[in-house]
């Protein structure tokens, strides 16, 4: 267990703590395990199977949407239930659906590096408006080749994924502003910033910087920009919130290793008491960006959005930002101690509190924004980090959540006035009331619980009803399946005074955030269909009259059709070897869950799965003389089977033209 | 996902489960009560059943759907036959020839066939018309194929009965 590459995973994102969390699990572990079992049977109620039980035919009551982790996509479930409804191919080529495999998807997982084929999915967003979630869009940062992702709601399908320049380990994103008009995101790993970063890596301290980005998201469209960067001491960035209500025009990035260490972090970034909470006023910086005081950074990254209308995503390569010095925007930037390593910095519904979660710290403490604004305005300051003035802590504090447990990580809100923090360490979720501190509750979750969520719980009104726990570890909660074993969620209600476990359900990847909201919020913008009428996809047919063949020197060019149940055409021939050929297929069919699918033997892609009214391109080229069928890949109706046709193959010196048919018979 | 009769006709096969599984239960229920009551349950559910039957509405050739009448003009509306045929190439030529069967039937003479009525609710409300209309229902059994809800509106649907009389027009 302590050498498993689940242990060692988590030494990536857990960094400093993993020596004391393998303690914590191999002493779990020598305990008697019925002794564990004993305590999951206590701590579940006896009416948990009623409250989680969807009938048949019946819908769940919320949409909660999780992080897919390192398997780089999101993935949709029904809550109270706990049934999967789908998963969102968002960093990750999806060969099910042909994401990142046919030519119109190809270019969504285009960056300045090249096409990159995967992705570490972190934490999604609803898109909000009053600081409420509208229903609208997600959005899900990306860590690895720092990117953030937009998938619209009514199609769940991701239409948008923007780069994000100078930045290295986009982990404190996205966290929206209450109105969505910013996404937002920061640096874990400070890197070489501007021209020359050819430099040896212990010059750390001297040529490694953070930055913190302000991505501009369109009012009507959702469409990104990045509007500017600030850049920062290069310490390590992690965790972040925006503030709501009275604390809206601000933003909180955790961090740590402001050691400013490049080596054995888990031992050195851990030295200092207290690492920080950087507090941004956006605002400010909004109006010195308006004022001209933001430079032209040269900058290397990669827009890529898709054309709803034309089926098609398009990619774009942006050369600048616009970069912002804290020594030009005085009143910009302010650092708040924090104990210690803290990764989670939550901010209450009111927005007037701001809980930060030092990973190795023995207590919680909970800022407040007002007495912040006092400190600054009194320049309460007890000194400056490279220039950046560091707040004293006992002016901004207003107190602390004693003895909470080990390794608090995230907390969330219900709308009772309460907190949820997790603890990584203890395995637990500590209930406690935001107004006293005072503890309430404690839930143990198995195991290694990272982060939580409550049903709206980082809104201005959280619905509330629900915690949900995200799990790291699993180990004997469900069926083995060898060496990797499935990660987890757990669902416990905190309708009542005491937290109350309904369910354990399995999730894909690695679970970091999710956000869970009513289903009606979701459901009235759903799309059923694309409109033919509206398909402008340059190789679009909207008539089995239209279908065609091109050749353009090697590249064959099909136009063709599907509808239940023949392809038209479904016999070509005259393609030859080492021709490209790109198939594509326009479904005809105007009625909600009718697609069709394309696949042709021996093709080194993925299949198509075409919705109906949408054009969906394959590309082939194949290599060997022959006959090779091509058939439908998803069930369509009883004549399913006979959903197929041929297509030739002729020698590379054939001087077979091309020629296309459908439904004609032979005639000897 | 999808079994042999296409979509609507798959739920609606999931629905009866679902009635014959509450079915089943509400007998096990009475089960434990008493044996006796069970069989009373039954006979009721087969005698209800037995009574719906007859109490279907007579049909009157206009199908089922969205459509209880349509006026149709003696002369035919140029405008309307050209619309018309575009929305017919694209969302019903995949499966319909007006001379020769294809995936449907030919359309030729299918206004001498059938009301105006019936036609825009089969365009309109197909997997309802073959689950509830007898002569769709035929057609269904014919055809072994699922007529394709084509998300047609009552103007478009207008526009293609008028295609489809200038066919039958002379």
């Amino acid at each position: 267990m302590l050498f498993s590459k689940k242990n060692l995973t988590k030494k990536i994102s857990v960094g400093a703590t993993l020596l004391l969390a393998t303690f914590v699990i191999t002493t779990t572990g020598c305990t008697d395990k019925k002794d564990t079992k004993t305590k999951s049977t206590d701590v579940i109620g006896s009416d948990a199977a009623s409250k989680v039980y969807v009938p048949p035919g019946k819908m769940d009551e919320l949409y909660a949407f999780m992080s897919g982790g390192f398997s780089g996509q999101v993935s949709a479930y029904g809550i109270p239930s706990g049934r999967l409804l789908k998963v969102i191919p968002v960093f990750s080529q999806n060969p099910e659906n042909a994401y990142g495999y046919s030519e119109e998807t190809k270019p969504m997982l285009q960056t300045s590096h090249g096409f990159v084929p995967w992705g570490d999915a972190h934490h999604p967003q609803l898109s909000m408006t009053g600081g409420m979630a509208d229903g609208r869009w997600l959005f899900i940062n990306e860590n690895n080749t720092p990117r953030i992702a937009r998938i619209d709601l009514s199609t769940f399908k991701t239409v948008e994924i923007l780069e994000i320049p100078n930045t290295a380990g986009s982990h404190g994103s996205p966290y929206l502003t209450e109105n969505t008009e910013y996404v937002i995101s920061n640096t874990r790993f400070s890197i070489p910033q501007g021209k020359n970063t050819d430099v040896p890596i212990n010059s750390y301290k001297k040529n490694f910087k953070g930055v913190a980005s302000f991505i501009k998201v369109d009012k009507d469209k959702g469409n990104m920009d990045v509007a500017f960067q600030i850049m920062l001491p290069g310490f390590d960035y992690d965790k972040a919130r925006s503030g709501k209500g009275v604390s809206h025009g601000w933003s909180f990035f955790t961090c740590y290793n402001s050691e400013e260490e490049h080596t054995m972090l888990e031992a050195n970034a851990s030295q200092k008491d207290k690492d920080f909470i950087l507090a941004i006023n956006w605002k400010k910086a909004e109006e010195a960006v308006k004022a001209g005081k933001a430079k032209d950074f040269p900058s290397d990254y990669v827009h890529n959005q898709l054309d709803e209308s034309k089926h098609t995503a398009f990619s774009e390569n942006r050369k600048t930002v616009k970069m912002l010095d804290p020594k030009d925007v005085p009143g910009m930037v302010y650092y708040i101690p924090c104990p210690k390593s803290p990764h989670g910095v939550d901010v209450n519904p009111t927005g007037e509190f701001i809980v930060g979660a030092g990973k190795l710290a023995s207590v919680i403490p909970v800022f407040s924004f007002a007495k912040m604004q006092k400190a600054i305005e009194n320049k309460d300051f007890e000194g400056d980090a490279q220039g950046i003035p560091v707040l004293k802590y006992s002016s901004v504090l207003e107190g602390e959540v004693e003895k909470p447990g080990l390794g608090p990580l995230h907390t969330e809100f219900d709308d009772k006035g309460n907190a949820y923090t997790s603890m990584f360490l203890s395995s637990e979720i500590v209930k406690w009331k935001v107004a006293t501190r005072e503890i309430l509750d404690r839930m143990p979750v198995y195991y290694s619980i990272g982060h939580l969520l409550v049903p709206g719980g980082d809104t201005k009104k959280p619905y509330g009803k629900y915690v949900i726990a995200l799990n790291k570890i699993t180990k004997d909660r469900y069926l083995p399946t060898g060496p990797e074993l499935t990660q987890s969620a757990q669902l416990i209600d905190i309708s009542g005074d005491k937290m109350k476990m309904l369910l354990d359900f399995p999730t894909i990847g690695e679970p970091h955030y999710a956000q869970a909201v009513p289903a009606d919020v979701i459901l009235k913008n759903q799309k059923k269909i694309y409109k033919l009428e509206e398909n402008k996809h340059p190789y679009a047919i909207k008539s089995e009259k239209e279908t065609k063949i091109e050749r353009k020197g090697n590249d064959v060019h099909v136009y063709f059709s599907t509808v239940r149940s023949h392809f038209s055409p479904d016999n070509i021939e005259g393609v030859k070897e080492g021709d490209t050929v790109y198939f594509h297929a326009t479904n005809l069919e105007q009625e909600w869950d009718v697609p069709h699918g394309f696949a042709v033997k021996g093709n080194e892609n993925s299949e198509l799965l075409i919705m109906p009214g949408e054009t969906s391109t394959a590309k082939w080229t194949p290599k060997k003389t022959g006959v090779y069928p091509f058939y439908c890949t998803d069930f369509c109706s009883a004549l399913h089977q006979e959903m197929s046709g041929y297509i030739r193959v002729s020698p590379k010196n054939s001087n077979l033209p091309l020629s296309f048919s459908l439904g004609k018979t032979d005639k000897k | 996902m999808k079994n042999l009769y296409g979509k609507k006709i798959s739920k609606a096969i999931f629905i009866s489960m679902i009635a014959f599984n509450i079915f089943l239960t509400a007998c096990e229920k009475e089960d434990t009560k008493d044996k006796k009551n069970d069989k009373t349950t039954t006979t009721q559910e087969t005698s209800t059943q037995a009574v719906a039957t007859p109490s279907e509405p007579i049909d009157d050739g206009k199908g089922v759907g969205p459509i209880k009448s349509v006026t149709i003009p003696t002369t035919l509306d140029k405008k309307l036959v050209e619309e018309g045929k575009k929305i017919f190439e694209m969302k019903c030529s995949a499966c319909h020839n007006i001379d020769t069967k294809k995936v449907g039937p030919a359309l030729k003479g299918v206004i001498l066939r059938r009301k105006p009525e019936w036609i825009m609710n089969m365009i309109m409300n197909p997997s309802g018309m073959t689950q509830k209309d007898p002569t769709a229902k035929k057609l269904l059994g014919e055809y072994m194929t699922q007529m394709a809800d084509q998300t047609i509106d009552e103007k478009s649907a207008r526009t293609i009965l008028e295609y489809l009389r200038s066919n039958d027009t002379k």
